[in-house]
């Protein structure tokens, strides 16, 4: 019964059952060891947003290198013969998605899926997901980072700053929570 | 000395050493790991955060933060770590705040944030990925958009490195133990409120958590018991290495290798010029900032903050005296690209002070650190020889200055 087996075998990597989350304690903990090793080693936090970026001021040098030459934002990530891709934001945001492919294959929770409120259609969600994505990340550019660059890191290191952004993350979340419910619960 | 955060990551490009994009690569397999065993990968579970029924987010942050925090300043507190090489996001308050807003608003809309959105794409939510690419949009977007408040963008609020202890003027274990105290509060407040909205049974949760917190707040006690090092304690483990670059003259920079890169477009020089107002009205190079040699330690956030990475430091005083002693106050503080003008403004002056007939040389023999030229008027910078033209002066000398890298994540590095 080889195919039986070889079945087995892709069972045993891709449909595992599925396992409870950590306790929120102790995936803090590890977050928290993650960042301090960061800090102490590289000098640097952790950082979603930044890496982000640079991946599209990549395809943008390669797709319209002229008009990066002429956007200031973009000039100082990617002009002239700047790689945007040579910055520590890079392989932290590649090893993010890689770790988080890991974890989820070996916890049985890696599968196509939409994950939303029950009172609201998968369309309705992926367009919320869309317009979110799109808010969220041109407010983490304007603020020089997001909940990782900022609230952790920044938070980690007593910046000021990040601490007053940190608090607006929350306060605009919870502001707007009323007005969205019906997509949540 | 510190040995941490390593040399590699502060004073060496990335690319010299390639195992440094590894190492960043294995951060961010540990980032994105704990994320999704966190429950992060799911945008419902996030969502629930603002709805008062799983604080999950609220409680993994904070426990992150005052983990790493607390760890952080031990590590400071011992010494192993120089806090003052660590990057700290610089303040821009306006900006942060206004930012800060969207992505609250973005945060509720699309039920992700970047970091978590990256994992959730990668466990196969299709959500995940639809933030994802939002979030690709909403980033060209800014770029495109920037331009017309470009100038809000970088000066609304902008305080450099600030830190919490600057704001209260509070050391910094104190900080942390407050900082420690208001998470168990908020871990305590959240707990009741999901037993409330969430309609969690409390008596479930692991006993454990208890101690956590307790050793938590153990840690933090220490850190304010060991205290940070001082700048002095600081001198005393580097003094003997430093002297050594005062001495073989490895940091004295000849006037004309100033002039020249006070034209170099690639160097941002900053120059201080610690003498007295007096002096400093009567003749002063231009660009040169008085900064009285007692009030120069509040010079370090600014100095050690990057808006770009290329800033040099220059110190100056009439001869070599004081700027050394403020050279060795900075380099206490781990302020790098860090130079003296070579023999001072007297000798800046017997160089290019020569055309003006206005100066004239004290026939008296002078006393150390005393301006030995004098000046008909207070003129400050108007004078030729305080901005002469570099084209004109054919000077030869040693050139020393090194850059040392500083990475600055201008333009996104960070978050």
């Amino acid at each position: 019964m080889k195919t039986a087996a070889s079945a087995k075998l892709k069972i045993g990597l891709f449909n595992r059952p599925e396992k409870p989350y950590v306790h929120p304690y102790v995936g803090g903990v590890l977050l928290g060891i993650v960042l301090f090793l960061a800090f102490l080693i590289t000098r640097n936090g952790l950082g979603a947003s930044g890496g982000l970026n640079r991946l599209i001021a990549a395809v943008e040098d390669i797709v319209a290198p002229g008009h990066i030459d002429q956007t200031p934002y973009l000039l100082k990530l990617a002009g002239g013969e700047k790689n945007p891709l040579d910055d520590w934001s890079v392989p932290v945001v590649l090893g993010a998605i890689f770790g988080g492919a890991v974890a989820g294959i070996l916890n049985g929770r890696s599968k196509f899926e939409i994950n939303k409120g029950p009172n609201i259609s998968n369309r309705t969600r992926l367009i919320l997901a869309f317009i979110g994505g799109a808010i969220f990340a041109y407010g983490a550019r304007m603020a020089r980072g997001c909940t990782s660059g900022q609230a952790l890191s920044g938070g980690a290191t007593l910046s000021a700053g990040s601490w007053a952004l940190m608090m607006c993350i929350f306060a605009g979340a919870y502001a707007l929570a009323y007005f969205l419910r019906k997509a949540w619960n | 000395m510190p040995i941490f955060p390593l040399p590699q990551f502060v004073s060496q490009a990335l690319s010299d050493n390639w195992w440094t994009y590894l190492a960043f690569g294995l951060i961010g397999f540990g980032f994105g790991y704990v994320l999704e065993i966190s429950g992060f990968g799911n945008s419902k579970k996030l969502a629930a955060q603002f709805y008062f029924k799983d604080l999950t987010v609220l409680k993994v942050m904070f426990t992150a933060i005052v983990t790493a925090m607390t760890l952080l300043f031990l590590s400071s507190a011992v010494g192993i770590l120089d806090f003052n090489l660590v990057y700290v996001p610089e303040t821009y308050l306006w900006p942060g705040i206004v930012g800060g807003v969207i992505m609250g608003v973005g945060f509720i809309v699309g039920g992700f944030c970047p970091g978590t959105s990256l994992v959730s794409a990668s466990t196969l939510k299709i959500d995940g990925m639809v933030f994802v690419l939002g979030a690709i949009f909403g980033v060209w977007a800014f770029g495109e958009t920037v331009d017309p408040y470009w100038q809000w963008w970088n000066t609304s609020g902008y305080y450099g490195r600030l830190t919490m202890m600057d704001v209260f003027n509070l050391p910094t274990g104190v900080i942390v133990l407050i900082i420690v105290f208001m998470a168990l509060f908020m871990f305590w407040g959240g707990e009741q409120l999901e037993r409330i909205f969430g309609k969690k049974d409390l008596s479930k949760e692991p006993k454990l958590r208890i101690f956590g917190a307790l050793a938590l707040v153990v840690v933090a006690v220490a850190v304010l018991l060991i205290g940070q090092p001082t700048p002095a304690d600081k001198w005393q483990a580097m003094s003997s290495e430093k002297m050594t670059l005062v001495e073989t003259r490895a940091i004295q920079i000849h006037p004309g290798e100033l002039l020249a890169s006070l034209s170099d477009q690639r160097l941002r020089i900053v120059m201080i010029d610690v003498r007295s107002e007096a002096d400093y009205n009567l003749f002063h190079i231009r660009g040169a900032q008085n900064v009285p040699p007692e009030q120069v330690e509040s010079l370090v956030p600014y100095l050690l903050s990057e808006p770009t990475g290329n800033k040099v430091v220059v110190l100056m005083s009439n001869d070599e005296t004081a700027a050394t002693q403020t050279w060795m106050t900075l380099t206490a503080n781990s302020v790098s690209n860090l130079y003296i003008l070579e023999g001072g403004i007297n000798n800046w002056i017997s160089i290019f002070g020569g055309r003006e007939p206005d100066i004239t040389a004290t026939p008296a023999p002078v006393v150390d650190e005393a301006l030995m030229y004098t000046f008909p008027a207070a003129l400050g910078d108007r004078y030729d020889a305080s901005h002469p033209h570099p084209e004109e002066w054919e000077l030869e000398y040693i050139p020393k200055i090194k850059l040392q890298q500083q990475r600055g994540p201008s333009g996104g590095g960070c978050g």
